[in-house]
């Protein structure tokens, strides 16, 4: 008889797999109880350290091609196919759902990442524009992308809904510290095994897991943080968050629908320039 | 040998002011609970211009309930081309009456008539011509196939340019087919409520926009009203973070145009005299009182002194006085508490070492006013170079290499405008690309136009106003 090799699961912050600083971890059970792992609880120095690799990290990624941006996102895809038990396993033991369900998840996942890998060089002709103002002028409208996104994946999905949230961030050529579903984060952590062997710069993705409610304030009022997808957070968190991102007036937004542009055109700046035209 | 010049005063009889002006409200005057009034006064002279109602929560709560039957019974069942067809008539109206409300401007604001007559009106016309022909066009507005309005919007709006920033407001939002219920500035409402009777002429249906006049309770009772759906913000940053707090967790959305320190930055290979012109522009345009105004002056070190050298005989020659003069360049501050803020900033711009220089020019012996000023020498920590001064007054930095001129353009909380002068195109594009700002004056500068986006990044606010982005934001996607 062999004892298995069991995985320590970290956080993922700069293209690296530290521990919390803080030296805590919280149990994450499945759904009947029976204990899965001792995930690290990030702390808010973690979480700061994460913003610190994505704004290192911003200059590089959003100055990269978007043709360059979008053959990384699809090569996400390609890791993750290659690793598609492993996901269907975790999200078997840690959601207690069904092998074919979780295939499913995963499925959807994969092609989430082929999707948004498709708009990184398209966002712009769609959703820019030269506009025809009444003088000698050429004016053009580009969307650039806002900076450092905090992201609160959805609490109920363990792994789809992170890439949901994660794919259109880092698209749009922004850099993202995601926080992992409270009760669902194993798969996140494997995710990021697979972020970091799909050529993507350290620091362009930040994953935390840990405790959503105590990670959310110290999100909303971090100075450096420019934009905050709050889809993971309730009610209560979400207009908490708000009242502290006033004070650098952080665009925080959620969605409606799973694959859409908007999930772009929110960590998104419309830049217009003028120029005269004469000799 | 110098010219002088002559007055060559604009006639005032072109304007009818009443003794006393009430809330606009479901397409009638009506005074405000208890008959509250203030008064609206001409700050280049000082002289009361007329009482306006002063509109309580309860009249808020009015507008509201007008507007709100307004849009559920009328605005948002009409056709789209016919709602469209409202918004081409009140922009013909407004430029019929062009005139009258360039000198009405004027002596509210306190700006030159030359840009209430040549800027502020005719770019107010254009904004709704521009978005009456969008209104049956939404499904190519970029949010969906089926976009649906917000319902009822609140706006807030400043002084600077009052008749202008009302029709940046209005005009999208009626062309997508919310009706509105708009605040005008406390020191400018006299615009606002001409353009009521605007309204009236164009038969618009009552209770599509309604105009309360008041201060800042005023436009707090709009932005917190439960009944509002939308909220259009343009003034203060630290107002415009309030409404962020006031509005979290409840299901109103907010687009905030707030205050700006642009940069603009001179290459070493401007064309020098065009340039000039355009730092005069971007700084002493509408008396800086311009959330977008160049006010941070960014010139390559070894130029510095042959372009300061122009700037200053260049501003020597700027006509400070009546606005109402055809002739004047630079107008009257808009009131006591601007010029206040104004002087406490400058002089907080001698304290910490920068070099105060203005032109020998005569200023009226009343009405609010200050000289055009620059301060040389400023470092990026003094508080001129960092806090909106909203005043004619211009901080010059240096710097060397481009990457340094990036960096100090781009180290302030603000991100509204910037300008570029040179004559390399790639350089242009590279500094572009580079600056974080929402809109970009290259070799120009202060242009605007209804089909152009304008808005800021960071802490400049939210979203943008014009073009198909600005009309975005008065819409909800299907997507």
């Amino acid at each position: 008889m062999r004892i298995d090799v069991k995985k320590t699961y970290k956080l993922y912050i700069g293209g690296a797999f530290p521990r919390s600083e803080s030296g805590r971890s919280y149990e994450i059970t499945n759904s009947k109880g029976v204990f899965i792992a001792n995930p690290a609880q990030a702390s808010r120095k973690d979480l700061r350290d994460a913003v610190v690799a994505a704004r290192s990290a911003f200059g590089g990624w959003s100055g990269a091609t978007a043709f360059n941006r979008g053959q990384i996102l699809y090569r996400a895809a390609e890791i993750m196919e290659g690793r598609s038990a492993q996901f269907v396993d975790e999200i078997v033991a840690i959601e207690g759902i069904t092998p074919s369900a979780a295939k499913k998840q995963v499925q959807e996942a994969i092609d989430t990442w082929v999707w948004y890998s498709g708009w990184c060089d398209k966002i712009g002709s769609i959703y820019g524009s030269t506009n025809q103002v009444s003088g000698a002028f050429y004016n053009f409208t580009i969307p650039e992308p806002v900076g450092v996104v905090g992201a609160f994946a959805p609490q109920k999905s363990s792994l789809l809904g992170l890439v949901q949230t994660i794919a259109p961030i880092i698209a749009a050529g922004n850099t993202v510290v995601a926080i992992a579903s409270q009760k669902l984060p194993l798969p996140a952590i494997t995710l990021a095994e697979v972020l970091a062997t799909s050529d993507l710069p350290g620091g362009v993705v930040n994953i935390l897991t840990g405790i959503t409610a105590e990670l959310a304030p110290w999100m909303g009022s971090h100075m450096d943080v420019d934009a905050v997808d709050a889809s993971g957070l309730t009610g209560a968190q979400d207009k908490e968050l708000r009242i502290a991102g006033s004070e650098n007036l952080k665009r925080v937004s959620t969605f409606k629908s799973e694959l859409s542009p908007q999930r772009l055109l929110a960590f998104m700046e419309h830049k217009t320039v003028w120029h005269p035209i004469g000799l | 040998m110098t010219f002088e010049y002559a007055p060559a005063p604009e006639s005032t009889s072109v304007v009818k002011i009443k003794s006393e002006y009430g809330l606009f409200i479901n397409g009638k005057f009506v005074p405000a609970k208890g008959g509250k009034t203030f008064t609206t006064i001409n700050p280049a002279t000082e002289e009361r211009l007329t009482k306006v109602a002063f509109a309580a929560p309860s009249d808020v709560d009015k507008a509201v309930a007008a507007a709100r039957t307004a849009y559920s019974k009328v605005w948002s069942k009409m056709p789209a081309a016919e709602r469209g067809k409202y918004l081409f008539r009140i922009a013909r109206i407004l430029q019929e009456r062009a005139r009258e409300f360039a000198v009405l401007e004027t002596m509210d604001n306190g700006k030159p008539i030359r840009e209430t007559r040549d800027i502020d009106i005719p770019l107010a016309a254009a904004h709704f011509f521009y978005h009456a022909g969008w209104a049956d066009k939404l499904e190519h507005a970029g949010v969906g196939s089926s976009p649906k309005p917000h319902g009822v919007v609140g706006q807030v709006i400043p002084w600077n340019f009052p008749l202008l920033m009302l029709s940046w407001k209005i005009a999208p939002a009626l062309a997508t087919g919310n009706t509105v219920v708009l605040k005008p500035a406390e020191t400018t409402p006299l615009t606002a409520l001409l353009f009521a009777e605007v309204c009236q002429q164009a038969d618009l249906p009552a209770g599509v926009v309604n105009i309360v006049t008041g201060d800042g309770s005023t436009g707090s009772a709009i932005v917190n009203h439960p009944d509002i759906d939308k909220i259009a913000f343009t003034g203060s940053t630290a107002v415009g973070k309030g409404i962020a707090r006031a509005i979290a967790g409840t299901k109103k959305s907010a687009t905030l145009e707030l205050g700006g320190k642009g940069a603009n930055i001179v290459f070493e290979d401007a064309p020098i005299d065009e340039t000039v012109e355009g730092i005069i522009s971007g700084i002493f345009f509408n008396q800086g009182h311009v959330c977008c105004a160049g006010s941070r002056l960014l010139v390559q070190e070894n130029i510095q002194d042959e372009l300061l050298e122009k700037l200053k005989r260049r501003i020597s020659q700027i006509r400070v006085g009546d606005p109402l003069d055809k002739n004047t360049d630079l107008g009257a501050i808009n009131s006591a508490a601007q010029l206040a803020k104004i002087h406490e900033l400058s002089q907080s711009g001698d304290l910490e070492g920068a070099e105060r220089w203005s032109p020998q020019c005569d200023l009226p012996g009343k009405g609010f006013w200050f000289p055009p000023t620059i301060f040389t020498g400023v470092t990026q920590a003094h508080r001129i170079a960092q806090e909106e001064i909203f005043g004619p007054v211009l901080s010059v930095l240096t710097f060397r290499t481009p990457q340094e001129a990036i960096e100090k353009a781009n180290n302030t909380p603000f991100g509204l405008s910037a300008g570029i002068w040179t004559d390399k195109g790639s350089r242009i594009l590279w500094t572009a690309k580079h600056l974080k700002a929402g809109v970009i004056w290259a070799n120009t500068f202060n242009k605007f136009d209804p089909a152009s986006p304008f808005g800021g990044y960071k802490e400049s606010g939210w979203g943008r106003e014009g073009g198909r982005h600005g009309l975005a934001a008065y819409l909800k996607g299907n997507h």
